[in-house]
């Protein structure tokens, strides 16, 4: 047990790092890259650093950029049935609500499986860039860096994926289904934005922004 | 693995509130308590909001609220050159189960009800009893809170389905599926569900134990 009465000065508090999920306070220590430090009481991981973290996230990015402009306008799957043919591309699929109140849902599901995606790249790659080049931070990084966070539960191109998979059980019997292009993209955009998801720590990019190298 | 050197014993462990201290939930920065804004994220800085829980019910009740129509109305609108038909979310699952699809109605039934009802109940529990004794401890309902924030975006699930049908079967007169009302208010529940539980302040779960005195019992 350690004692708490120098806690009062701003110099103490840079040294502690608290749980966000049960407010436990831990005295901080960086742990080494590869090993994660946890959250002894509910256990969420806390920090985990990783090598050369930043330019993974970032190759990842630029990747994931382009799978998401690509695989939004290139064909994406197509039907087949006694002569009728049909292929829709992801942005035909996000507008497909279109009577009345619908077009709302249209909006929505454009937003949720491509533009918030697109936008966590986009923000990902303007506050990385600078950080892992050891720049001085950009301008706004760190509202952009907040923004990002914020819309990490409103990105749901992984969920798509896995909708489409349920959607081609469905009609599988129905009619000959063929894979565009774009869907062999947008599978390997998923897995891309999970390990993009799980390389990064947030504590780490907090940090350097935080203490930005000045030469 | 490695952990922290902490604020107390692994049996022990201290909150932020108890010692003075709000923690910015964004970056895990600590600040003196009374701190309006983290200096370090700009992120808003609250100990314990006490309307966490008002929005929490607020967002609960609109979930529920708009996922009554959700079943209700119908889901697909599907036309072949001999009917149309509409089929809403149990009637579809009932229709597949009728023509021998065990597997997928009880897929469809799975994802479709039971999830969403079991988010409905665990929300309502979780708020519940931050007030209430129970058998339950911190760590479990932690781990019910953590299911349900990582549940809440996979039912979005059934939407996107329904948009790729839509967009996907249009084969002029041989046959064509359209998104029914109740795409609209499923969306509409499942958003509300997602906003309920991101309300939900989890450090709370952790208070009540301290308040009562009782000792961890986790570890």
């Amino acid at each position: 047990m350690r004692d708490f009465a120098d806690i009062g000065t701003e110099g103490a508090l840079d040294h502690l790092i608290v749980c966000p999920q049960c407010d436990a306070v831990y005295r901080f220590k960086k742990p080494a890259n590869g090993e994660r430090a946890t959250c002894q009481r509910c256990h969420k991981v806390l920090i985990a650093p990783r090598r050369n973290a930043g330019l993974q996230i970032i190759a990842v990015a630029f990747a994931v950029l382009f799978l998401i402009a690509g695989a939004a306008v290139f064909p994406f799957l197509t039907i087949d049935a006694a002569g009728n043919r049909n292929a829709v591309s992801i942005l035909d699929a996000a507008l497909a609500f279109t009577d009345g109140p619908m077009i709302v849902l249209s909006l929505t599901t454009a937003a949720l499986i491509i533009f918030i995606p697109m936008l966590r790249v986009l923000l990902t790659l303007y506050v990385l860039i600078p950080v892992v080049l050891d720049r001085p931070a950009a301008r706004h990084a760190i509202p952009a860096f907040r923004l990002s966070e914020a819309l990490r539960p409103w990105s749901m191109a992984e969920i798509f994926a896995i909708g489409c998979a349920v959607a081609l059980v469905k009609v599988a019997d129905l009619a000959q289904l063929g894979f565009g292009p774009a869907f062999w993209m947008f599978g390997i955009l998923v897995v891309l934005v999970i390990a993009q998801d799980s390389f990064m720590c947030k504590w780490s990019v907090w940090y350097r922004l935080e203490h930005p190298k000045t030469s | 693995m490695v952990s922290m050197v902490s604020s107390g014993t692994s049996q022990n462990v201290v909150s932020a509130r108890d010692i003075g201290i709000v923690a910015c939930r964004r970056c895990t920065k600590a600040w003196p308590l009374g701190t309006d804004t983290c200096g370090r994220c700009g992120h808003r800085l609250v100990s314990r909001d006490p309307l966490s829980l008002q929005r929490v019910w607020a967002f609960w009740i609109m979930g529920v609220i708009c996922y009554i129509p959700a079943n209700l109305y119908p889901m697909l609108r599907t036309q072949t050159v001999l009917q149309v038909d509409e089929s809403t979310i149990i009637g579809g699952a009932v229709d597949l189960a009728h023509y021998g699809n065990y597997g997928v109605a009880a897929i469809i039934l799975f994802a479709s009800v039971v999830i969403p009802l079991g988010k409905f109940w665990a929300i309502a529990f979780l708020a519940i009893t931050l007030k209430r004794h129970t058998a339950l401890s911190k760590g479990l309902r932690q781990v019910i809170y953590e299911v349900v924030e990582y549940i809440g975006r996979w039912s979005m699930i059934d939407i996107f389905v329904v948009a790729i049908l839509s967009a996907l079967v249009q084969l002029k007169t041989l046959a064509s599926i359209n998104p029914g009302m109740a795409s609209f208010f499923f969306a509409l529940s499942v958003i509300f569900t997602m906003l309920s539980a991101q309300a939900f302040d989890s450090r709370m779960i952790w208070d009540i134990q301290t308040n009562r005195g009782e000792a961890d019992r986790d570890e």
